[in-house]
């Protein structure tokens, strides 16, 4: 009792001293922590920064980005669950040209970390063009492939519950692109591994998992759904151990790297997507609970490592295999 | 936008289903009426959006030294009705009890196009931010009418408030057992206005908008994911692009409103 107590302590000393490192990589790319707001619930950065300095996070992956602007689908759009909510937004955003040349400039100025750049198509043709534009942006570094949006039709999850398709995305925007590219994958499926081995073989980089669940509430004075487009996603704390599920299995069936996500609302909850086999947390639903969420995750993970005796997250990754 | 916790002063019914709730606490980013709180409750998922009613700085705004550096002790009213299980629970806290919340949400309402005598239109849950509204137009130095409109003489909240600002108050109600008989544009006939100023459920604002001659701005409400701009659940199409119920409104000019 006296030795672990002890030893407590000398991992609060190692925390408080600077000494326990949150540094991760991604296919070479060096995060100084793992954790990276989840596209769809931080925008572009900048309304974050209003409030604190966003660089205090690993990266960043932005709203997903189609060719065209979309305004996305008919309202309401959300609707509350448990510990949880539903979104049927249906990528509104302003295209591609306009997330490069109005969007990105304002990022970049208050946000000099690596950036996911999240991308989105109704067409492989379209997930080439989208991706080989966004290649070109020096700060986007890894390039995340949304084949798993269950808001849209003939597009998006479509792509990410058969293993061809997703591996016939994954070879298209290989072509384009020598940046890192991580195909994001749907929980809406039988077996997730075996769609997450077709796109390893295909020469995906890695592997981000797992996007929201398809979901439905009814309003029951109405007795109809609560969201205009029937279904959505659900995301938040509820989906937290299907994530985890889901991030175990995969990391058992390839040797990419793999950002966890789904759920995760604390530094607990990161170690434990790492442990599962996460190299990198993404947060998603938490943000829009809490804006400022993903910076305590930040400021939380020292004192969380040194409670259980972590010095260095790159160490754990996989651990609870 | 700031986060933070706010002590219960009271919570109290105004009418059947109405309620008044009084916070005590950091005020500094209200910057005008028509804004917004997000708040925190026990047991729900995202936060509940409701309008400012009322709001006064605290005296120690500007405290540069002490406890209170860079605090403003303010108080906050918000009147909300209980429509589902969140203002439910919401209406179950007490004096003393604390509430998690985000303020200085939404970009509210521009006195600075009233003219000399604006007009101010609230329909049932949509009167509140027009208190707040009347005070400062007041205080700016304007003639403001205020039409209150409600289904029944049981809903009416508020009309002396209204009158005790300085504001010439007109109530409608539907059912006709109190003021003017009809709805809120009943009420309009035979008012002579420079500018209008409109809360409360769309058909009314409808109304409102075909009615009023004059250049106006309006306050919508929609379901929100964040109710800070992020999740992009609240957006509408504007004449001048999309954009979200809780950033870029919820006060919406007239000339941009796509019905």
């Amino acid at each position: 009792m006296v030795d672990s107590k002890t030893a407590e302590e000398k991992m609060i000393n190692i925390a408080d001293a600077g000494m326990c490192s949150t540094e991760v990589v991604l296919s070479g790319v060096i995060l100084d922590n793992p954790i990276i707001p989840a596209s769809g619930t931080f925008g572009y950065g900048y309304e974050f920064a209003e409030i604190y300095d966003i660089n205090c996070l690993g990266s960043l992956s932005f709203k997903g980005t189609t060719r065209e602007p979309r305004f996305g689908n008919a309202l309401p759009r959300i609707a509350e669950c448990t510990a949880g909510l539903i979104n049927s937004i249906g990528l509104q955003n302003p295209g591609v040209e306009k997330v490069i040349s109005e969007e990105l400039p304002k990022l970049r100025a208050c946000f000099k970390k690596p950036i996911i750049a999240n991308i989105c198509g109704f067409s492989i043709d379209e997930y080439a063009e989208n991706s080989a534009l966004l290649d070109k942006e020096e700060q986007v570094e890894i390039l995340e492939i949304n084949v798993s949006c269950p808001n849209i039709h003939n597009g998006g999850m479509t792509f990410g519950t058969e293993a061809k398709m997703a591996a016939e995305v994954t070879r298209a925007v290989k072509k384009v692109t020598k940046k890192p590219v991580y195909i994001k994958l749907s929980p809406n499926v039988t077996d997730i591994t075996e769609i997450a081995k077709a796109c390893e073989a295909a020469g995906a980089d890695g592997i981000s998992l797992i996007n929201t669940m398809l979901g439905m509430r009814i309003d029951l004075n109405k007795k109809k759904p609560v969201i205009a487009n029937k279904m959505g996603g659900f995301s938040g704390s509820a989906i937290f151990p299907v994530a985890v599920r889901m991030v175990y299995q995969v990391h058992e069936a390839v040797k990419i790297p793999i950002i966890g996500m789904g759920g995760v609302a604390s530094a607990r909850d990161a170690i434990e997507m790492m442990l599962a086999g996460a190299s990198a947390v993404q947060v998603g639903a938490a943000n829009l609970v809490d804006p400022f969420a993903s910076k305590k995750i930040v400021e939380n993970l020292p004192k969380e490592m040194a409670k259980y005796n972590i010095t260095s997250l790159r160490e754990i990754i996989g651990g609870a295999h | 936008m700031k986060q933070d916790f706010f002590e219960i002063v009271s919570n109290e019914r105004l009418t059947g289903n109405v309620m008044e709730l009084v916070l005590r606490g950091d005020t500094s980013e209200i910057a005008v009426p028509g804004q917004f709180v997000n708040i925190k409750l026990d047991g729900f998922f995202l936060r509940r959006p409701l309008s400012v009613c009322n709001c006064e700085q605290g005296a120690n705004a500007g405290a540069s030294c002490g406890a209170m550096a860079g605090k403003s002790e303010g108080m906050l009213t918000l009147i909300y009705k209980i429509v589902g299980e969140g203002t439910r629970a919401l209406a179950e806290y007490k004096a003393g009890e604390m509430l998690d919340l985000l303020t200085g949400l939404g970009n509210g309402y521009d006195i600075s196009k009233s003219g000399d005598e604006p007009l101010l239109i609230g329909g049932g849950a949509g009167v509140p931010p027009m208190f707040l509204l009347c005070r400062n137009l007041i205080a700016a130095g304007t003639k403001p009418t205020v039409i209150l409109g409600f289904n029944s003489k049981a809903e009416v909240f508020y009309e002396n408030e209204f009158k005790s600002l300085g504001a010439r108050v007109i109530v409608a109600t539907a059912d006709g057992s109190y003021g003017v008989r009809g709805f809120v544009t009943d009420a309009m006939k035979d008012i002579l206005y420079s500018y209008t100023y409109a809360c409360g459920p769309e058909p009314m604002l409808r109304a409102v908008y075909e009615k009023a001659a004059c250049g106006g701005q309006y306050s919508f409400e929609e379901r929100m994911g964040c109710g800070f701009g992020a999740c992009m659940g609240c957006s509408c199409k504007t004449k001048y692009g999309s954009k979200r119920i809780c950033k870029d409104g919820p006060v919406l000019e007239k000339e941009e409103i796509i019905w």
